[in-house]
């Protein structure tokens, strides 16, 4: 397995009002190319943060990030991210809005129509290319995000919390769909997450950080076979693995009172 | 807005009202150069294109008001605008310019005259010049404050699809602060249509509405001078739909995204 993309000896220091807060401590981490590799952790232990540092939007106070080997030095195209807010251009179409990275790459007119359709359909949007996000709901909205950011065909797709603002039947959804772009698309991805049953059915391998300063507390790897039952014992004990390490650590938040 | 027939009944009602107390009062006082009737208005009203008084007809001084204006509100939006992006874009030009700009925004248009005449004489420059010290102001603040608001997701989402400095001025920032823009052009040309009227009505004009009510004035035509009046408002009136309508055509996701 190839590493695609490589965390080393990453720390981050945020300086707020004159405090010090660590946010993430000593961090190596390897994703592999097609993996589906998920971050968990209690709030506040850094998972955005890290997400940020790799996509180039914060720079690391130590350590770097390799992509292909190739130090990461600030945002890039290579780089997609899903964000956990709606960052849509209210100013563009449905359509418009999944061209714009095709547009700074250059792409001639119709060969990005044509992309950025094939997308739009792959994740069930067909139609609404002409739609504006606000005529759009949230999930809907988030979709044309997930569009945008692969129709612009990154090397590694960032995703943070993508779903937390969804109900959970449109979770469940959309969490199918991205693994069939996954599979279909041969994408290395990077998710971020809360939730234990997701982190489970989407991913190769979870990993846990600590309360803050986040360090990789564990790497759990899920060896199930895809599509994966929800309610299988399997799947079960693996909710258990991973309740139980990140009840440690949520309780040492919640003690310190965040 | 959804009116009923009982709203805009009332609406014209409020309107005849006035007219039936103004008539009244006109017939009461019977003096035309006090008040004179709503039917002597009307006669100046109805007959736009003949000369009045000597110094041409309605629309020939509307006309000469309005390329006044329209030169000095473009020019002013043409500097205020770039202005106003650059300062709301890079804090350096901003601390640069925002002492001197605060120094002279509160200075009225009107008080610039004297100075305006000493420069560019009596005549169309100097008008010119106080037409764009009303519309400058307004326009450059709201683009200020436009590209400012502009949300940092957005600017970091557009990064992270391979935006560079210049892609996230022109695709970005430009775009997302439109519409406080147009916001601002709107203010602007309103007080550019104001400061007209009172640049025209100085010593030494010999044109535009604001001279044909000051001429009308001392030959105590007030027929004359409402009827200008009339004319003066609902040019205004139409200028604010103008941009109004623009506004609502070209920037309903403003509206939809609050
Ligand atoms: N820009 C920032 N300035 C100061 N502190 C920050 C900033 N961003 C995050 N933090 C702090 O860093 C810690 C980790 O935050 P974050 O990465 O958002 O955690 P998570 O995503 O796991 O909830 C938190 O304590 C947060 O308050
Ligand atoms: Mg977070």
């Amino acid at each position: 397995m190839e590493v695609k993309l490589k965390v080393v000896n990453l720390s981050k220091v945020f300086e707020f009002n004159g405090n010090k807060i660590k946010a993430l401590e000593n961090i190596n981490l390897d994703v592999y190319e097609n993996e589906f590799l998920t971050v968990m952790g209690p709030s506040g232990s850094g998972k955005t943060t890290l997400l940020r540092i790799i996509a180039g939007l914060e720079k690391p106070t130590e350590g770097k990030i390799l992509l292909d080997g190739k130090e990461v030095k600030g945002p890039g195209a290579d780089r997609g991210v899903v964000f956990q807010q709606y960052t849509l251009m209210p100013w563009r179409t449905v359509l418009k809005n999944v061209t714009f990275g095709l547009e700074l790459k250059k792409i001639p007119k119709n060969e990005r129509i044509k992309i950025a359709k094939k997308f739009i359909k792959i994740v069930g949007l067909e139609g609404f290319e002409d739609a504006y996000p606000w005529q759009l709901s949230g999930g809907m909205q988030q979709r044309v995000a997930i569009a945008r950011t692969l129709a612009n065909n990154p090397e590694i797709v960032l995703m943070d919390e993508p779903f937390a603002a969804l109900d959970a039947q449109t979770r469940v959804i959309m969490q199918n769909e991205l693994l069939k772009i996954w599979e279909s698309e041969k994408k290395t991805v990077f998710f971020v997450t809360h939730s234990i049953d997701e982190a489970i059915y989407l991913s190769d391998r979870v990993v846990i950080l600590t309360a803050r300063p986040g360090k990789i507390k564990d790497i759990i790897e899920i060896d199930l076979d895809r599509p994966r039952d929800r309610t299988s014992v399997e799947f079960l004990k693996y909710r258990k693995i991973i309740y139980d390490i990140l009840k440690e650590e949520v309780i040492k938040t919640i003690k310190r009172g965040e | 807005m959804n009116l009923n027939l009982k709203d805009i009944g009332l609406k014209i009602f409020s309107v005849i009202c006035l007219l039936v107390f103004w008539e009244g009062l006109a017939i009461y006082i019977n003096n035309p150069v006090i008040l004179p009737k709503i039917e002597d208005v009307l006669n100046v009203l109805i007959h736009p294109y003949v000369s009045l008084l000597g110094t041409g007809s309605l629309i020939d001084n509307a006309i000469v008001s309005i390329k006044r204006v329209l030169l000095g509100f473009i020019i002013a939006a043409i500097l205020a605008v770039p202005i106003g992006i650059l300062m709301g874009y890079y804090r350096v030009v901003y601390n640069f310019l925002d002492t001197i700009i605060e120094l002279i925004r509160p200075i009225p248009p009107l008080a610039w005259v004297p100075l305006s005449l000493a420069w560019f004489g009596i005549g169309d420059v100097s008008m010119i010049f106080i037409i764009f010290i009303g519309a400058f102001f307004p326009i450059l603040i709201n683009t200020i404050s436009g590209v400012k608001s502009v949300p940092i997701p957005l600017i970091e989402a557009a990064l992270t699809l391979g935006a560079k400095g210049r892609d996230i001025l022109l695709k970005v920032i430009v775009p997302a602060s439109s519409p406080y823009i147009l916001t601002g052009l709107r203010v602007g040309i309103g007080i550019a249509w104001m400061c007209v009227v009172a640049a025209e009505m100085l010593p030494g004009s010999n044109s535009g509405l604001g001279y044909l009510i000051m001429y009308a004035y001392s030959l105590s035509r007030m027929d004359v001078v409402i009827a200008s009046m009339i004319v003066i408002g609902l040019i205004g009136l139409v200028l604010d739909k103008i941009l109004r309508f623009i506004e609502d055509k070209y920037f309903v996701w403003k509206k939809m995204m609050k």
